[in-house]
């Protein structure tokens, strides 16, 4: 049993420091749709997502736009706080998002 | 040309801004307020006429303004008008008449409100008012966000087509203190959503969302009451605001909340000059 618990912790500690396990990009993206969790497509442009919004800008070439990963969490943390303007929610500050789902959604992003 | 004029008056908002002492009367913040946020719409839709900002988004975007041209066929708040207008002529048991309780017997004067009553010192919705008529005549208050309420105001609005919001801010610091209010709840991030009413219909204004096109708050409220298709029944200011709370998924107040017609007040205040369209109807 214990021997089980810790290859498990080890496994999953690996894959962990792997870059965007598949799994992941699937529920980052289940996230991102989920009208009560990301709902990314109220105000964004997602390229195969139904009625394109032109809110915000279109969700395309993230890696290319934020290549710093932190940028992106901050980003879904508290957008109000970078800039008290912008219509974003604050996902991670109003905990419409845990940091673990912020964390896959932007596994998914850097997918886009 | 048009461009140099907007930034001319820009410049002269700024200017009035900058020069505005917080007189306590009022006259001075509020209009250079209304001037600004004025100039920022119709520099935002060069090509909307002042009289079509009513309209919400059928104002703002071609292809939503055909499907509101097929629409208006057959307006779906005629209905509400009918009911509206037997209510507004039927006698109260005392034999009075709502058009007894208002200047002008009620006709054409939809533009002046929200009004601040010194009375009461706080701002009174067009729905207040008819609502303190009928309690004045011995009647029970109507429920303030839809039903008979929402006809009775398509019969004000009605009359009022084409006369520009008219709002004042009387020589009052609890009036100038009540538009400060609607303007800083305006501008408030609140619900879970820590969404304003302005992060939404300001900036965004003309922008889609999803199959939605975010109408400009400038005029928003003269096209009140709406049906909206999504309720599929006619609303109130009132109504269509409490909307916008539970959107943002804040709690929303109760309908006559002091917030909410401060709200009221100040958004009407920005749209002086722009002319009354409802009853209207929305998605």
């Amino acid at each position: 049993m214990s021997k089980s618990l810790f290859t498990y912790v080890v496994l999953t500690g690996a894959v962990l420091s792997l870059p965007a396990h598949a799994d992941d990009v699937k529920a980052g993206q289940d996230l991102a749709l989920d009208r009560a969790k990301g709902n990314c497509l109220a105000c964004h442009t997602i390229k195969g997502g139904d009625a394109p919004s032109s809110v915000g800008r279109e969700l395309a070439g993230i890696k290319r736009r934020f290549p710093n990963r932190a940028d992106l969490v901050e980003i879904l943390m508290d957008e109000p706080k970078r800039n008290l303007v912008a219509p974003m929610p604050p996902f991670g500050r109003n905990r419409i998002l845990t940091r673990s789902e912020i964390e896959k959604i932007i596994d998914f992003l850097y997918t886009l | 040309m048009r461009h140099a004029l907007v930034a001319a008056l820009n410049a002269t908002c700024a200017l009035l801004l900058a020069m505005a002492p917080a007189k306590a009367d009022g006259s001075t913040v509020p209009e250079a307020e209304r001037m600004a946020f004025q100039a920022f719409f119709f520099a935002k839709f060069p090509q909307v006429a002042k009289e079509d900002f009513g309209n919400g988004p059928y104002a703002v975007n071609e292809g939503m303004r055909k499907q509101w041209q097929e629409i208006m066929q057959f307006p779906p708040y005629e209905l509400a008008l009918d009911e509206g207008h037997v209510e507004w002529d039927k006698p109260f048991a005392n034999g009075k008449h709502y058009a007894d309780c208002f200047d002008n017997k009620g006709e054409g004067i939809r533009q002046t409100y929200p009004r601040f009553i010194a009375a009461s010192g706080q701002v009174e919705t067009l729905e207040g008012a008819i609502n303190r008529c009928r309690v004045e005549n011995g009647e029970p208050p109507l429920e303030p966000m839809t039903g008979t309420m929402a006809s009775l105001a398509a019969v004000m609005s009605e009359s009022s087509r084409g006369k520009p919001f008219a709002i004042t801010i009387p020589d009052d610091p609890r009036a100038l203190a009540a538009y400060e209010r609607g303007k800083e709840f305006f501008y408030s991030r609140k619900g879970q959503l820590g969404v304003s009413c302005a992060s939404c219909h300001m900036s965004p204004a003309g922008e889609r969302m999803r199959g939605d096109i975010l109408a400009p708050a400038l005029g928003i409220l003269a096209g009140m009451p709406i049906y909206r298709s999504d309720w599929g029944s006619m609303g109130t200011s009132i109504r269509r605001i409490s909307t916008c709370s539970s959107q943002t998924r804040a709690l929303p107040l109760q309908a006559d909340d002091e917030e909410y017609r401060n709200l009221e007040y100040f958004m009407s205040y920005m749209s002086n000059g722009i002319p009354i369209v409802g009853p209207g109807t929305r998605p």
